[in-house]
């Protein structure tokens, strides 16, 4: 059977017809939908780890006892994940084991644009990467083939042109893959000094017998065409290569770490003009580099964002190609926004009103740094807002630490805010840290996480209560508020800002896209009261609207949250007709 | 089998992931070969939003580029004027005659461009703006302004009416399938 796959589908049915039986992850777009797509099918135990490193000490554990094991993480949950990776390395694997690590060039939805394969290279591990769905499919397989042949873990990279690309998979059954015996191993699973040297030596060797697998594996091919041209590539840039030289030749890499050096050198040796294509770092060219094999690549090509046939065409070929793609003219842009009735707005409003320095995190709430909120500061990695708060303060004084928070949201306080709280705690600093509580992972697409007493596979279990915890960890002050009692979240955040210990003030409001978040009635504005003063349009809310002659809704877009209703001093907003929402 | 390049451009929560999954899954039922591209992360949260569906005998990248679409399908006007350049000299553009101004026109720090229609028909000599947002009206559900303008658009392709309804019944959930397939009709009887 035939089917049009998301790549993401394709590497969660990879999974599952390969006979793996546990699989965690913390969501990161690209990377969300393969742990959604594995969670749909019985035969295979899927979770949401409270973070990266979690879920992949969790798929470490379930190979140790002896099962097939998968997690899967965006770029920068690598970093996150990266401990237990360079470790895992070392003692192997007992039942197959894949980390799938979903790249983002262009950075569609990330803060940053590293490239993964320098993860392979550093930890020692092979690494895979597919061009289609289809691939993604085969090399899941084919990964936990040689995870189990050659006692590694083995990394599946993927980057969001394949992870979001939808192509045509073939379907077979599920390969049942009984549970391996679990052995206690003292020298291979313990990892003190003493028996990590040995291990050392073992994983030299491993990437000795790989690099050999590499030379003969099908996962390297050359499609032979006009000798002309050579292309080496990989990935979602094969596509891109096939598409602008048809008739070239082509070593298309499907393991890229580590690289088989003599298959390089024969096809460099019969072609006139050798290309190396691949986006981001140079890492398939430096490898050529230092085997003495000519070509041409970031030379001529870029190490920033995406690549593309017109990109290849005009950088190698110099035709005059119809140039950059991401170039729309002076079209006004449409930056993502936060939604018609989202709490996040009451907090940001509440923030810029008093003029207050913002630590910020990672979620949907990084769009209140945008205007007309603009009311944050900062954002680095997931959980950074909150030790960011305490390094300000420690670097100037409790007085700015008085007009300074940290904001970060329920599921990035679990994922790595903690540790930052306790950090505070422990070493006698007074920030405030205000956590965005709008029951959900809300930027990857609604995951439910410790905070909602909801598991991957929608059973119901038991719920963080995070009042209890900041009470646990020594957090004295904790207040629970409504973000959108403006009056009364306003007066909390002046108290807990002014106060000389720490605090969290959690603000507590599902988001408006939740199905159990019902707003009666859509609003509507009495243009003989409004004055057209504008202090509604500070919310940034996109269903209100400047005419350049006064303020209407967009009732397509109006959720009915009643948020201009607050601010309105004039009282022109007024319910009418039904919600949206 | 004619090689189709088409783009799908509009606002995040106007439906254009779903509308391209509904479009893949017609063409790979009508025996096309796929490929599809879209970025998620910012679709529900108002951004402009983007997919595109290659089909053909055999399709490579799953991106469109400047100049390669054969037809743009665009939700909203503006979005239309952004992702013109990606349209081929004679390719058709067919235009949600519809304004949903972004963040930066509402705070006031840009206009909305004026005469946007006749902007496109300046440059293409196939454009076809729709008023798909009142036809969904009529239907009782502004959501579905999507599937009418795919309905429209079907007319460019030899993919069978059937076919489409097919796609609809496995792509949507089920009680808003026969809504879909009204607007669908709905869109396809338009182009008449």
């Amino acid at each position: 059977m035939k089917k049009l796959m998301l790549g993401n589908e394709a590497v969660a049915r990879g999974a599952y017809e390969a006979g793996v039986t546990v699989a965690s992850a913390y969501p990161g777009t690209p990377s969300t939908e393969i742990t959604e797509f594995i969670a749909k099918y019985d035969d295979i135990y899927a979770e949401w780890a409270p973070n990266e490193k979690v879920a992949l000490e969790v798929a470490i554990g379930a190979s140790f006892g002896g099962a097939r094991a998968v997690c899967a993480m965006k770029h920068v949950g690598l970093n996150v994940a990266a401990d237990p990776l360079f470790t895992v390395s070392y003692t192997g694997v007992n039942g197959g084991l894949v980390i799938c690590v979903a790249d983002d060039p262009g950075m569609h939805s990330s803060q940053n644009e590293q490239d993964s394969r320098n993860y392979a290279l550093a930890a020692k591990v092979p690494m895979l990467e597919p061009s289609d769905s289809q691939e993604c499919k085969d090399y899941m397989i084919k990964a936990l083939e040689i995870s189990e042949q050659f006692d590694t873990p083995v990394i599946l990279r993927l980057t969001t042109r394949i992870s979001h690309s939808s192509s045509i998979v073939e379907l077979k059954d599920r390969e049942a893959v009984p549970l391996k015996p679990y052995k206690k191993d003292f020298g291979k699973h313990v990892m003190m000094p003493a028996m990590a040297r040995k291990r050392h030596v073992i994983v030299e060797e491993r990437m000795k017998k790989l690099a050999l697998y590499a030379e003969e594996t099908e996962l390297n091919k050359i499609v032979w065409g006009s000798t002309d041209i050579g292309v080496i590539t990989s990935g979602i840039s094969y596509q891109y290569s096939k598409e602008a030289f048809g008739d070239a030749s082509f070593l298309k890499l499907g393991m890229i770490y580590p690289l088989p050096e003599k298959l390089i050198k024969e096809f460099a040796s019969r072609v006139k003009t050798l290309y190396v294509i691949e986006e981001l770092d140079p890492f398939i060219e430096t490898f050529l580099k230092k085997i003495g094999v000519n070509c041409i690549g970031k030379e001529k090509l870029p190490v920033i964002g995406e690549y593309s046939a017109a990109l290849l065409r005009g950088k190698l070929l110099e035709e005059d190609t119809a140039g950059d793609n991401e170039n729309h003219g002076d079209v006004p842009a449409r930056p993502p926004v936060l939604c018609p009735g989202c709490p996040h707005r009451g907090v940001f409003y509440t923030l810029k009103k008093n003029k207050l320095t913002v630590l910020g995190d990672i979620g949907c709430y990084t769009l209140g740094a945008l205007p007309p909120l603009e009311s944050m500061d900062t954002c680095v990695c997931m959980g950074a807002s909150i030790g960011m708060a305490h390094g300000i303060e420690k670097a100037r004084g409790s007085d700015f630490a008085r007009k300074t928070v940290a904001v970060i949201g329920d599921s990035t306080f679990i994922h790595s805010g903690i540790t930052g709280l306790i950090d505070i705690v422990y070493n006698k600093g007074t920030s405030t840290v205000i956590i965005v509580d709008n029951s959900t992972t809300g930027m990857t697409g609604h995951q439910d996480n410790p905070c909602t007493g909801i598991t991957l596979k929608g059973e119901l279990t038991r719920q963080v209560d995070l009042v209890k915890l900041c009470h646990a960890i020594g957090v004295e002050r904790v207040r629970v508020c409504d973000p959108f009692d403006l009056d009364e979240f306003d007066r909390v955040v002046r108290e807990e800002t002014s106060s000389d210990e720490p605090s969290v003030i959690i603000a507590q409001r599902p988001c408006a896209l939740l199905k159990s978040v019902k707003y009666g009635g859509l609003v509507r504005v009495n243009a003989d009261l409004c004055r057209y003063c504008k202090v509604c349009m500070r919310l940034g809310c996109p269903a209100i609207v400047d005419t350049g002659e006064g303020i209407t809704i967009n009732d397509a877009l109006c959720g009915g949250c009643n948020l201009c209703i607050s601010v309105c001093r004039f009282n022109a907003f007024e319910k009418a007709g039904d919600s949206n929402a | 089998m004619r090689n189709l390049s088409i783009l799908i451009a509009g606002v995040g929560g106007q439906g254009t992931l779903l509308t391209s999954q509904v479009l893949g899954a017609a063409a790979m039922k009508a025996g096309y070969d796929v490929k599809m591209s879209e970025v998620h992360g910012m679709a529900q949260r108002g951004g402009s939003v983007v997919t595109y569906v290659r089909i053909g005998k055999n399709v490579n990248s799953p991106v469109i580029e400047k100049g390669g679409a054969d037809i743009l399908l665009c939700f909203e006007k503006l979005e239309a004027l952004r992702w013109i350049d990606y349209a081929k000299e004679d390719g058709t553009v067919i235009v949600n005659d519809q304004r949903i101004d972004p963040m930066p026109v509402i705070i006031g720090s840009v206009k909305y461009p004026e005469g946007v229609i006749e902007k496109l028909s300046a440059r293409f000599p196939n454009v076809l703006p729709v008023k798909a947002l009142d036809a969904a009206r009529e239907l009782g559900n502004i959501k579905v302004l999507n599937i009418v303008m795919l309905g429209l658009m079907a007319k460019n392709t030899d993919i069978p009416v059937e076919t489409w309804h097919e796609a609809i019944r496995e792509t949507v959930k089920e009680k808003f399938v026969d809504l879909n397939i009204k607007a669908f009709d709905k869109g396809y009887q338009m182009a008449v």
